[in-house]
């Protein structure tokens, strides 16, 4: 039965992106794009430079999803402060969650990389790649800081109780017992982020980085033809697709343990 | 460990022996609700004191506010003479002292058993982990725990986890030991295990304040046995005479309910 099922899956899929085809292919307009997006000449001419070019964009999400980690966990962390003492704190990390996730990340790159060189301050550097990185590690870091900030909640404050009754200062009882379950727990959806912040990655084009969206972007037009776009979009189809599965993957595993009564 | 015993009132010389524990007109209240209406109670150096009391008599509310995991409203609670909860009071240093075990276990669920056991003795009492862990591997291995040492919690029956939770207090060479309900938890056939340790430390002369449904086991390890009524400890006795010819008409109320439900 189920070998059964398969097939009819198979056959049913191959048939409906099959007439999907038919209709794209069969479109009045079909060859005209078919040269200026799909165009095979254009595609292997642009292919090497756009996959080159995209080792700045590695460069730049795997430094940001280094220092996200770190300036989430930081405000995440300030924000679950308890007391009126840490009131200031909470509300300055509070407040910079608010306006990071509400501003458009191009805004905050464009004031970030034009904005603040042209100021001129002595020391201030005006490297593009640098203010580019700073702009997605703020933008994403917020984002980050409450995914974290849910981890910490999901822990039950048993734990903090069990911890504190030994004698562990707050501090230590966050360190050794509630960050740990914490992290665990969050890392699908921090995961998730991280697909977000590398597609992002091309929005630093807006302020001159040389990367892959912007090499694409001059081979078009010089070209005047839009196929190096589709280099673009394989480069991301082979880099994100795995990281996507491996999501899924560890979502449904965490269901799975949840539900068979597993660790809480 | 050493233990800080602070100075002796000359006010207290007719008191015998100066007791482990003495609270004095415990006041606490969660918002509206008084849970204690002013508890008095003393517990002698190697005294096991059990409370008793319906569900929402206040006994967790109670061995919460011993350990400081709750701050109280009025009243005062003394450790070996210390007062505990005076404002200047260092409440990681006084929790070092005070064991506490609770109903649900609380283990870690992230550490294996023997670091649930190692981690306070490292953290807090900053021992060498191979020193901590010599430690614990002997404590473990007097309460049958040695060949779990290397498991995670979520591998062992609900018994082991709960003895395992005590040998983590224990870890912490405390003076005093308070017991949650630590059988409420437990399928009934792994109650017994977990008494027969109870009884063990008792023997070996801990002093421990325990609140329990279990009457049969108050009647043969408790020095003296309280009962607890609306925020109030209505009597309190010997045994044998709180549960056998109890003077309040609350008292007897109660354990007549506790006998219909097959509880003695």
């Amino acid at each position: 039965m189920r070998r059964h099922g398969g097939w009819v899956a198979f056959a049913s899929t191959l048939a409906v992106f099959g007439l999907l085809g038919v209709a794209i292919v069969n479109a009045p307009n079909w060859p005209a794009v078919q040269n200026s997006f799909f165009n095979s000449v254009r595609f292997d001419d642009a292919l090497p430079d756009v996959a080159w070019a995209f080792r700045r964009n590695i460069e730049l999400f795997v430094l940001a999803e280094v220092l996200v980690l770190c300036l989430g966990l930081v405000v995440a962390v300030m924000r679950s402060l308890p007391g009126p003492v840490f009131l200031p704190i909470r509300l300055l990390a509070t407040a910079y969650v608010d306006i990071f996730r509400a501003l458009p990340g191009v805004l905050v790159i464009f004031y970030l990389g034009l904005g603040l060189p042209a100021l001129r301050i002595p020391g201030v550097p005006n490297d593009p790649f640098f203010w580019g990185l700073v702009a997605l590690t703020l933008i994403y870091s917020a984002y980050v800081s409450e995914v974290y900030r849910a981890g910490i909640e999901s822990v039950h404050p048993s734990q903090e109780a069990a911890a504190r009754s030994l004698g562990l200062t707050r501090a230590q009882a966050m360190r050794f017992v509630v960050l740990p379950q914490a992290v665990r727990r969050v890392i699908p959806p921090l995961l998730n982020d991280f697909i977000g912040l590398q597609k992002d990655t091309v929005l630093v084009s807006f302020i001159g980085v040389v990367e892959l969206f912007r090499t694409a972007q001059i081979k078009q037009a010089a070209a005047f033809n839009f196929t190096p776009y589709l280099a673009v979009a394989l480069v991301f189809l082979v880099i994100t697709l795995p990281l996507t599965r491996l999501v899924d993957w560890l979502v449904a595993r965490d269901r799975r343990r949840s539900v068979a009564g597993g660790r809480p | 460990m050493t233990v800080d015993r602070g100075a002796t009132d000359a006010g207290m010389a007719t008191t015998p022996a100066r007791p482990a524990l003495r609270i004095e007109g415990l006041v606490k209240s969660f918002g509206p609700l008084e849970v204690l209406k002013g508890v008095d109670l003393e517990v002698a150096e190697h005294e096991v004191v059990c409370l008793i009391g319906a569900s929402g008599s206040g006994k967790s509310t109670l061995l919460r506010c011993v350990n400081l995991l709750e701050p109280i409203d009025a009243g005062r609670i003394e450790v070996a003479g210390e007062e505990i909860t005076a404002p200047d009071v260092d409440v990681d240093r006084i929790r070092r002292g005070i064991g506490i075990v609770f109903q649900a276990f609380n283990l870690f669920p992230h550490l294996r058993v023997l670091d649930n056991v190692t981690l306070a003795p490292r953290k807090v009492l900053q021992r060498p982990r191979d020193e901590a862990e010599a430690a614990g591997r002997a404590l473990l291995r007097r309460f049958n725990l040695e060949d779990k040492a290397l498991e995670y919690p979520d591998r062992l029956s609900g018994g082991q986890q709960q003895r395992a939770a005590i040998v983590r207090a224990l870890a912490m060479e405390p003076r005093l030991l308070l017991l949650d309900e630590v059988t409420s938890a437990l399928d009934p056939e792994l109650i017994a295990e977990v008494l027969d340790v109870v009884r063990e430390l008792a023997r070996g002369g801990m002093t421990m304040l325990i609140a329990t449904h279990e009457m049969g086991f108050a009647r043969d390890v408790a020095d003296r046995v309280a009962f607890l009524d609306a925020g109030r400890i209505l009597e309190i006795g010997p045994p044998a005479q709180v549960l056998g010819e109890p003077r309040e008409p609350r008292t007897r109320q109660f354990l007549q309910r506790v006998v219909a439900a097959g509880r003695l």
